[in-house]
């Protein structure tokens, strides 16, 4: 149940290769995030896979079933959009009991599903609303209703949150991955948020230009990232590349370390440079830190951290901490 | 929603509309055309022959055309001015905050939905007649002698009819164009200090012209066209004085039987209106994305 | 504007305002008057009272036969527009929603359709319409008004469409539902406001032409545009029942014109000025 596979699936759109060539494997039940910049085809994978656009060639298989060629309808996937799509005219409970009428369902066993899903969902207050009537979290919630009463063999997300304020967004990502806890069904989840795939994911798979530029688990390419860009994309704040004497003192064309892994100091160290900005959060301080002759890099201080605007530090990469790049970007 | 499935049923869906229009514009044009070419009059129609250029030379060697012309474009130009500036000014005028904004846009849209017979026979009968007129009342009241308005000024008087019937339609539209103009952006030119006059000519202004444009061209189009009115108040006359291109035309085809020479007028309107046409077409086109 | 405005500034342009509307509505204001008088009355000079006379209405009704026309037009217009919905909704639907690179080519030329000038297809249209024995049919001219309109139709239903997002009718899809649950279920419930707005703006175009409906009928199919154009012949002059026969013909379209102020903007515009 739930397993998908895309070989060699490739997508163009005129002359342009949205996808050169993706070949992916998802188990079962895994919860799966495709992420990267906006414009690198992870929303088009997920339209291909749910059979919104056609591929070009390549063949995608769900539960051992070639289904490259299967109408949306037929490929027992649900999809929650960005806009969340959900039917102005229908009143909730009508969106959610829509794919269960449209699969001309016994009404009784409609209602128990619908109900059931509203239960989980709290939704059980709102059912007679129209979605004009709800708050942005609730459409959310009612967008997965409706993906969950058709008891899919996967959960497709292209960005469900991208357009909720930025507290809710927190609460949603917590209730989306219980969600997937409670129903252990695959999911297939697409945001351009590093920090969503690194919380929410069992697999993070981070594309660009339509390229798989690495598969693994979120620690897995928190700490051993296949190449530069990888490496600058998961972790927030973004990691800081050096070039030129440092690096090659590593041996390396460039090398990258983390702003939580720099040693700072107010005498000495590797590095030296003027604070610019001191973010001062409480729990961390961040340092926005013009280093002498070199680039403008950040780092993070656990704690407070008595430094300020204009003052002159020194910072340290921790011990076994530095990523190395070659010329072509590839981790050494 | 790119898969074939649905771009093939998409496909099929187009054509009906797409093939009726097509024949409706190619046929009666394609026959038009040839037509224009032929001696062909409906009270003789066995001597119908070749005739070659003689229909577009006599058109154009008539004193008629040249009138038919002029009036066509005195009518134009003299309703696009009334309606144009007077649709400006009210449209100002009701963007105002004022009691009863609502019922004052229904009385001064109504005339756009009283159909051009009707409009006329209003404006020939109850407003403009010589003696039973709303006018000859007014000037009899001040000792004035009435003026008979279609004998006299047969040609003013439909341009104040069918600038009467388009008003409506470019306040509307004007209005609507400065309802859709960015109040914070008045706010914010009036924290820069631009004055009321500033503002109009900086911000108001450039606004509107787009929407000036879109008026200008459309009624154009509707105004080459006008029929009705001159039919049911002056017939064209006195002489050719009220005679527009249309109304030149439809006495060639209905009232001579002429079928060439009336052909030969139907390509020449043709190409006058395909000229405000491709104007038109750029300034819609550009909003299509 | 978002300020306060004092009262006084608001009486001053509620005047202005007030008057402007009064002259403009007034040829229509006068003409309603007009026939609620007697014959008498209406050429007796200016006056704003009438006796409130029903006698010029019955005497339209009963002298000119006047529900033929009346019937001839709400059947040409509403037929006219409907037959025009009935191929121009696919279409849209189509345009719309699975536009390709000559979509955008597809809608100017059918908009061009539009600026040819009746005049210039006067003679073909006429002939054709003499020799198949479509003169003075409803059935012809219902036609041939369903073609006029058909590219506004298409027009108008397009920028709605557009309007609906492509989201809805792909999660349509993901739920299951066939093209049909498609259209029944989600597209047309949403379509219904825009498609009403056409339906009505068509309607109100149609039952005011006044060209073809003048030069294609005589008696039998003859609109209450033609049927009042018949009036300019100068039958004696009788302004009360003119009044009465013209109130009649436009008071339906008034009423209806009322309500759709919004959608005429967009669809005599195209939708280039919202």
């Amino acid at each position: 149940m739930g397993g998908i596979t895309l070989k060699q699936v490739r997508k163009s759109f005129g002359d342009i290769d949205v996808i050169p060539g993706v070949d992916l494997e998802i188990k079962d039940g895994e919860f799966v995030v495709f992420v990267g910049p906006s414009g690198c085809g992870k929303s088009t994978l997920l339209r291909v896979i749910a059979g919104l656009e056609d591929v070009t060639s390549g063949q995608i298989t769900i539960d051992g079933q070639d289904m490259t060629d299967a109408a949306p309808a037929k490929r027992g996937l649900a999809m929650v959009f960005q806009s969340y799509a959900l039917y102005p005219h229908m009143t909730v409970r009508k969106n959610i009991a829509f794919p269960l009428k449209m699969a001309r369902m016994d009404p009784a066993e409609q209602d128990r599903r619908v109900n059931h899903a509203a239960n989980i969902l709290n939704l059980t207050d709102y059912l007679d609303r129209r979605p004009g009537q709800l708050s942005g979290g609730q459409r959310q919630r009612v967008a997965i209703g409706r993906a969950i009463v058709r008891e899919p063999s996967a959960f497709l997300f292209d960005e469900p949150l991208s357009n909720l304020d930025a507290a809710l967004r927190v609460n949603m990502r917590v209730e989306i991955s219980e969600l997937h806890k409670k129903l252990a069904t695959t999911m297939i989840y697409v945001t351009h948020d590093q920090v969503e795939a690194m919380t929410m994911a069992d697999k993070i798979v981070v594309l660009r230009a339509g390229k798989v530029e690495q598969v693994g688990g979120p620690l897995e390419l928190y700490h051993k990232p296949a190449n530069r860009f990888v490496a600058g994309f998961i972790g927030s704040p973004n990691m800081n590349f050096l070039e030129g004497e440092v690096a090659a003192r590593m041996g390396a064309h460039a090398i990258g370390v983390r702003p939580e892994h720099f040693s700072m100091s107010t005498s000495q160290g590797l590095l030296s440079g003027v604070v610019g900005v001191a973010e001062h959060l409480g729990s961390d301080t961040f340092l926005h830190v013009d280093l002498d002759n070199g680039p403008h890099i950040i780092a993070r201080a656990a704690g407070e951290m008595p430094v300020n605007h204009g003052d002159r530090i020194w910072l340290t990469p921790q011990e076994g901490r530095v990523y190395r790049f070659d010329a072509k970007g590839l981790a050494l | 929603m790119a898969t074939r499935q649905t771009q093939s049923l998409a496909r099929l869906m187009r054509a009906p509309a797409i093939l009726l229009l097509l024949v409706w514009m190619v046929v009666p044009l394609a026959m038009t055309l040839y037509y224009s070419f032929l001696d062909y009059n409906l009270l003789n129609p066995g001597q119908t022959s070749w005739a070659g250029w003689f229909n577009y030379k006599f058109f154009y060697t008539d004193p008629a055309f040249f009138a038919a012309i002029g009036n066509t474009l005195l009518l134009v130009l003299g309703v696009l001015a009334i309606t144009v500036i007077g649709g400006v000014a009210i449209a100002l005028l009701i963007d105002r905050p004022i009691f009863g904004q609502g019922l004052v846009r229904i009385l001064i849209i109504s005339p756009f939905f009283v159909m051009p017979p009707v409009a006329a026979l209003i404006w020939k009968n109850m407003i403009m007649h010589p003696s039973y007129g709303v006018f000859a009342d007014v000037a009899r009241f001040f000792g004035a002698q009435p003026v008979d308005w279609f004998a006299q000024y047969p040609l003013m008087s439909i341009i104040l009819i069918v600038a009467w019937q388009w008003l409506p339609f470019a306040t509307l539209i004007l209005l609507t164009a400065l309802q859709s103009l960015d109040r914070e952006q008045i706010e914010a030119a009036e924290m820069d200090g631009a004055g009321a006059v500033n503002r109009f000519i900086h911000l108001v202004a450039p606004h509107m012209a787009r929407a000036v444009t879109v008026v200008i061209l459309i009624q154009t189009i509707f105004l080459l066209g006008v029929y009705a009115e001159i039919l049911v108040t002056t017939n064209g006359g006195p002489g050719y004085a009220s005679t527009n291109l249309t109304y030149l035309i439809y006495r060639a085809a209905r009232l001579n039987f002429d079928i060439g020479g009336a052909a030969a007028g139907g390509i020449i309107a043709v190409v006058l209106a395909n000229i405000v046409a491709i104007f038109l077409m750029r300034a819609v086109g550009k909003n299509l994305d | 504007m978002a300020r306060a405005v004092t009262t006084r500034t608001k009486i001053g342009y509620t005047i202005a305002a007030w008057a402007v509307a009064l002259v403009i509505f007034f040829p229509i204001l006068y003409t309603i008057i007009t026939s609620l008088k007697t014959e008498q009355e209406a050429i007796s000079g200016f006056s704003l009272i009438p006796s409130f006379s029903t006698q010029s209405f019955s005497d339209v009704q009963s002298q000119n036969n006047y529900w033929r026309p009346f019937t001839n037009s709400v059947i040409l217009a509403v037929g006219s527009t409907l037959l025009a919905l009935v191929v121009a909704i696919p279409a849209a639907w189509a345009m719309a929603f699975s536009p390709t690179k000559r979509t955008k080519d597809i809608l100017m030329w059918m908009l061009s359709t539009k600026m040819m000038p009746a005049v210039a297809v006067l003679v073909p249209i006429y002939l054709i319409f003499l020799r198949t024995g479509l003169m003075d049919t409803r059935i012809g001219l219902t036609i041939l008004l369903m073609l006029i309109n058909l590219p506004i139709v298409v027009w108008m239903l397009y920028t709605y469409f557009r309007e609906i997002p492509g989201e809805i009718l792909e999660a349509a899809r993901m739920d299951g539902a066939s093209l049909r649950d498609e259209i029944i279920h989600v597209l047309t419930p949403m379509a219904v406001p825009g498609i009403a707005s056409t339906l009505l703006l068509n309607v109100i175009l149609a039952w005011n032409e006044a060209f073809w409906t003048i030069q294609l009928t005589t008696t039998n199919a003859a609109p209450l545009s033609a049927f009042i154009a018949s009036f300019s012949s100068p039958q004696g002059l009788f302004w009360a029942k003119l009044s009465a026969a013209s109130v009649m013909a436009i008071a339906p379209i008034l009423i209806l014109g009322w309500f759709s102020q919004k959608q005429l903007v967009r669809g005599l515009t195209f939708g280039a000025v919202k």
